[in-house]
């Protein structure tokens, strides 16, 4: 089991080869990712070692199966591209809302000069927004609303409902004892990068209903760890529960 | 870090299958150009399906994680980060990372017991069986795998084409805990060097 605060001599560099042939157990890949962001020399080898790794595929390509292509572009339909990354330092409920203040103002503007303006359709409850308020139900209710479930040791089950036209998320519990005295369960969003930004809590109940904090639909996991009362920055237990997303 | 990334020339590396193209491909497909995304598909399906079957090897699977993977693709393509590695090799990080975690999860603890994939693993040099790549890059890749000491070829081998980690490999191998990791890095670094890939 590896623990977080790993013996200071573990040489986190040398883990860059197994990193690029996903060698990795899921801890130890956060790990690295994480240190990744930090060491430019181990971005540069990673690419290095990633683009070895890729040469190697070519001694085994196969032709795939006539029918795959079709189902590839067939499937892609289903699926809404991410928009990239904005460089901007993270504020991120504030940022929306910021953003789309001047785009309200035209608007309301255009539709004071009677102008349609397509795609800013305020009221459409259907349209793919990104409300201010996103509550638990709407996520729930969502029409691209999918749902992961997992069993917990102990008959306890909880499930993640994604809805990427909101881009929320919302964890429910059934049944799941309650965090001990002194600790508390912390909701964990995964980044695509592999990083986990804190995402909020599980109240002290057995069964509950929680919206995750924080833009879901480019996150690739759901997780949950014991925390002491008021939470931590960063995950100081493994997580006890881990929804995957992507 | 000594090493220079290879000049743009050709002959050193080997064929970039228009490596710069599939980033523009990409680019587009961010943007949800499907035509560019299936000059994607076409360019890079044969190295992302051959991949996925030789980790998964079961080819129904095969064929469900490719898909899975260029979903993925679709999804993500304006998360691409240049500066990370090349588009090709985002790509098939990609669907290597989606072969192994279908494995893993598949197999449930039992078979993936160290002990019986001791008894039975036989460290498979040449894909004879299934697929005899005669592409003079495959022929340099094979050539190059085998110019690895015997146990960095196995332990990339295991952690790349066996989907198992470092510590799986070091078990498997026998060698001391913590060691497989350093075998896999010296031999991708060799591998690197051989092949003249560039980043």
């Amino acid at each position: 089991m590896t623990d977080f605060h790993e013996h200071p001599t573990n040489d986190v560099h040398a883990l860059s080869g197994a990193y690029a042939v996903n060698a990795l157990d899921a801890a130890e890949r956060e790990r690295f990712e994480r240190h990744l962001d930090d060491c430019a020399a181990c971005r540069s080898e990673v690419a290095e070692l990633s683009a070895t790794a890729a040469a190697i595929a070519e001694s085994v390509a196969v032709e795939p199966p006539a029918g795959l292509r079709a189902s590839v572009l067939e499937g892609i339909d289903a699926v809404r591209p991410l928009p990239p990354l904005v460089a901007s330092p993270p504020a991120e409920p504030r940022r929306g809302l910021l953003a789309r203040i001047p785009k309200m103002q035209l608007a309301l503007a255009a539709a004071f000069l009677g102008i349609a303006v397509a795609g800013l359709a305020l009221a459409s409850p259907w349209q793919d927004q990104r409300p201010d308020v996103v509550t638990a139900s709407d996520v729930l209710e969502a029409h691209d609303a999918t749902r992961r479930t997992e069993s917990l040791p102990g008959g306890a089950t909880v499930t993640v409902t994604l809805a990427p036209s909101l881009d929320k998320a919302v964890i429910t519990t059934d049944d799941l004892d309650p965090a001990p005295d002194g600790k508390v369960y912390e909701l964990w969003l995964q980044k695509p990068g592999g990083g986990l930004d804190p995402a909020g809590f599980l109240p002290d109940a057995k069964d509950a209903t929680v919206l995750v904090d924080g833009q879901a639909a480019e996150a690739t996991a759901v997780g949950v760890t014991v925390e002491p009362d008021g939470g931590s920055a960063k995950p100081t237990t493994e997580p006890f529960i881990w929804v995957e997303l992507a | 870090m000594d090493h220079q990334p290879a000049a743009d020339d050709q002959t050193s590396g080997l064929s970039a299958a228009g490596s710069v193209d599939i980033a523009h491909l990409l680019k587009r497909s961010a943007r949800g150009d499907r035509e560019a995304f299936a000059d994607l598909y076409d360019a890079t399906a044969r190295r992302a399906y051959g991949l996925v079957l030789r980790v998964v090897r079961d080819p129904a699977q095969a064929e469900e994680v490719t898909q899975e993977v260029y979903l993925e693709v679709w999804r993500m393509a304006a998360r691409f980060d240049p500066q990370r590695g090349s588009a090709v090799s985002w790509l098939l990080t990609i669907a290597h990372r989606k072969a192994v975690d279908r494995v893993r999860s598949a197999e449930s603890a039992t078979r993936r017991d160290l002990t019986y994939h001791q008894q039975n693993h036989e460290v498979e040099h040449d894909q004879t069986a299934e697929t005899v790549q005669s592409s003079l890059d495959a022929r340099r890749v094979r050539a190059a795998l085998n110019s690895l000491t015997p146990v960095q070829r196995e332990a990339i081998e295991l952690a790349y084409f066996g989907g198992y980690t470092h510590t799986e490999v070091a078990a498997l191998l026998d060698l001391p805990l913590g060691t497989a990791k350093t075998r896999i890095r010296d031999g991708l670094i060799r591998l690197r060097d051989t092949i003249g890939v560039e980043q």
